[in-house]
């Protein structure tokens, strides 16, 4: 069974969406770590390091995330699980800007992948189901 | 009529051999007696001595129905916990150490390197608690360690309460090495769950089967029926039972216990500490319901300038009502003279304030605190470690308050603070004094006749009455 850590990282209280995510990753089989709300970026990496998890989901609701998210698989790597797959989602910037930017930016910060507003929790399954299948084949993650 | 039933209830001190008699059927205490700690050469020497200390008081020894005993002997149960990461599984490891009333000497994180292994070698602990991953979690570190602590030549009993998953493996190392471990749940089953009581089960076992021999306790064996546990283990049960009650008898409620001892000042608390406030958000690791922390830098006799330092010496004089060299002074004579008991008014004021100072710090350190966190959708309140502002019952104990005067005024320093509004300590509970050293052995009693232990803890303890000079009134 794969387990996925997730919470609503800096100093956002916005946990309904990641609530309802965590509930359905775990329907989807998967050994849930929920952090809740206001998750401290090394509180989720501490987590995954106890739990060996083999994912972080990091939520962002608040239009901070980009200085919340900074160096975040740096300091995944500093923890000694510097190839774990994770993921961030949610209202990642301030402001409307075009997608394609603010995706670029965040996997430029090290995140595998990056997840628009009203993104449904049945495509972060399949993407993590692809994912998973790719690194069982020595990919870091699915094309598509 | 029948005669009524007795208890002898012993605690092989660092220092001395305390015995309480309690009468089981009127419970209260018929007796004290006291002999010199003597497990360095024949512990039967010291018992000995006590018990004719107590029979001279008694006039003759009853026919005790138990013979219970508690030891902090011979440095304590001296243990070391290695755990993985500082704040989870570590930090688990510590606190079922500490309450399983363990002497820390060392707590090591993540992978042991050589370095720490030639320190654990020297620290020659009597116990070691290896931790580390929730179930199903990592195995990599915890294997590491125990891997490497089966090769080093490490002769104490190892406690293994981590990663199931990693049972297996860490055991077979042991075994290949001609060494056994004592399995227990883990600490942290789940992540953020923390499970501390069976790994306190298993020390506390190890402590009776082995190191009880092993510190040559077991020498006045026929002079008691059993060692039960750590004194500081047993002064936890014993302020388990005071808080929680039984059998359909109410305890004092939510409590805690601070013991200024001349090495460490211990403080232990019963509560679940959760956040109280409505939207107060919790951070970090779950407290233990039963807790204990230990000072080992605010003793009141070996570490009389770490106490001041932290007080703020400008602090502690206006306290203690001396001035800076007189404080100076008088640090250097206790520092010097740690069996000194306080002799003028000067002394005694120093002495006070000193208890104080601990008293104060020490409780500051054990509760939890909370700080504002400002977020865009307003300030939220979020809590670190145990709220302890609403338990109901305070108790101190140890020579300083014990043999002190104004005890009431030393048990003050330990309350909320309006100048720290962000400390979580008590704000107005009962002040109890424990001024006959009887919650070890309601401990030990409490595994035997709990009721019986109840009614005697409740009965025994003195109710302080706080007038202080700082005029806080107490809304018992």
């Amino acid at each position: 069974m794969k387990t996925l850590v997730t919470g609503v990282i800096g100093a956002d209280t916005h946990i309904v969406g990641n609530r309802i995510l965590s509930l359905a990753l775990e329907k989807a089989g998967y050994k849930m770590v929920p952090l809740g709300a206001l998750t401290p970026a090394d509180a989720f990496i501490k987590a995954a390091v106890e739990t060996a998890a083999d994912g972080i989901m990091v939520s962002s609701l608040y239009g901070q995330g980009e200085l919340d998210c900074r160096g975040f698989r740096d300091q995944c790597m500093e923890a000694g699980i510097g190839d774990i797959l994770i993921y961030v989602g949610g209202n990642l910037v301030v402001g409307k800007q075009p997608w394609e930017e603010v995706e670029a930016r965040y996997i430029d910060m090290g995140f595998d992948r990056v997840f628009p507003p009203g993104t449904r929790p049945k495509d972060v399954i399949t993407a993590l189901e692809n994912d998973f299948a790719a690194r069982a084949e020595g990919k870091k993650r699915a094309a598509t | 009529m029948t005669a009524n039933r007795h208890a002898l209830l012993i605690d092989f001190g660092s220092t001395y051999t305390k015995l309480r008699a309690v009468d089981l059927d009127d419970p209260r205490i018929v007796g004290a007696g006291q002999g010199p700690s003597t497990v360095d050469s024949d512990i039967t020497v010291g018992l000995v001595r006590a018990l004719d200390d107590l029979e001279a008081k008694l006039g003759i020894l009853p026919a005790f129905s138990y013979r219970l005993a508690s030891s902090s002997a011979a440095g304590g149960l001296r243990m070391v916990t290695v755990g993985l990461v500082r704040e989870l599984t570590a930090e688990a490891a510590r606190q079922a150490a500490l309450g399983a009333g363990a002497r820390l000497v060392g707590s090591f994180a993540y992978k042991l390197t050589s370095g720490d292994l030639e320190e654990i070698a020297v620290l020659d602990p009597d116990i070691l608690l290896l931790v580390g991953g929730t179930d199903g979690g990592n195995e990599e570190t915890v294997l590491h360690n125990g891997a490497m602590l089966a090769r080093e030549s490490l002769s104490c009993p190892v406690v293994f309460a981590g990663n199931r998953n990693a049972l297996d493996g860490v055991r077979a190392e042991f075994e290949q090495a001609g060494k056994n471990i004592v399995a227990a749940d883990n600490v942290m089953p789940n992540f953020g769950e923390l499970n501390i009581e069976p790994a306190r089960a298993a020390i506390r076992r190890v402590f009776i089967d082995r190191i009880v021999h092993a510190k040559g306790i077991d020498r006045a064996a026929n002079m008691f029926d059993r060692v039960l546990m750590p004194t500081p283990a047993a002064v936890l049960e014993g302020a388990r039972l005071l808080g929680d009650g039984g059998h359909g008898r109410a305890g004092l409620g939510s409590l805690m216990v601070v013991d200024v001892g001349g090495a460490t000042t211990d403080v232990h608390s019963i509560a679940t500490g959760m956040p109280q406030d409505e939207g107060a958000v919790y951070q970090g690791l779950p407290p233990p319901y039963a807790m204990r922390t230990v000072e080992g830098d605010l003793g009141m006799r070996h570490n009389i300038n770490s106490i001041i330092e932290e007080t703020g010496v400008e602090i502690f004089a206006a306290d203690s009502g001396l001035d800076r060299d007189r404080v100076a002074v008088l640090t250097e004579l206790f520092s010097k003279n740690v069996g000194r008991l306080p002799e003028t008014s000067d002394e005694r004021a120093f002495d006070h304030a000193l208890a104080r100072a601990a008293v104060g710090l020490s409780v500051r350190r054990h509760a939890g605190t909370v700080e504002t966190a400002y977020t865009p959708m307003g300030p939220v309140i979020v809590q670190h470690g145990k709220d302890l502002r609403n338990v109901t019952a305070l108790i101190g104990t140890g020579g300083a308050l014990v043999h002190g005067e104004n005890s009431d005024s030393i048990l003050a320093a330990a309350l909320a603070d309006k100048s720290d509004p962000m400390s979580l300590r008590p704000r107005a509970p009962k002040l109890f004094l424990d001024k006959d050293y009887i919650l070890y052995a309601c401990g030990l009693l409490s595994m035997v006749e709990p009721d019986v232990a109840l009614d005697f803890g409740l009965a025994n303890l003195h109710p302080l009455t706080q007038e202080t000079r700082d005029g806080r009134t107490s809304v018992a």
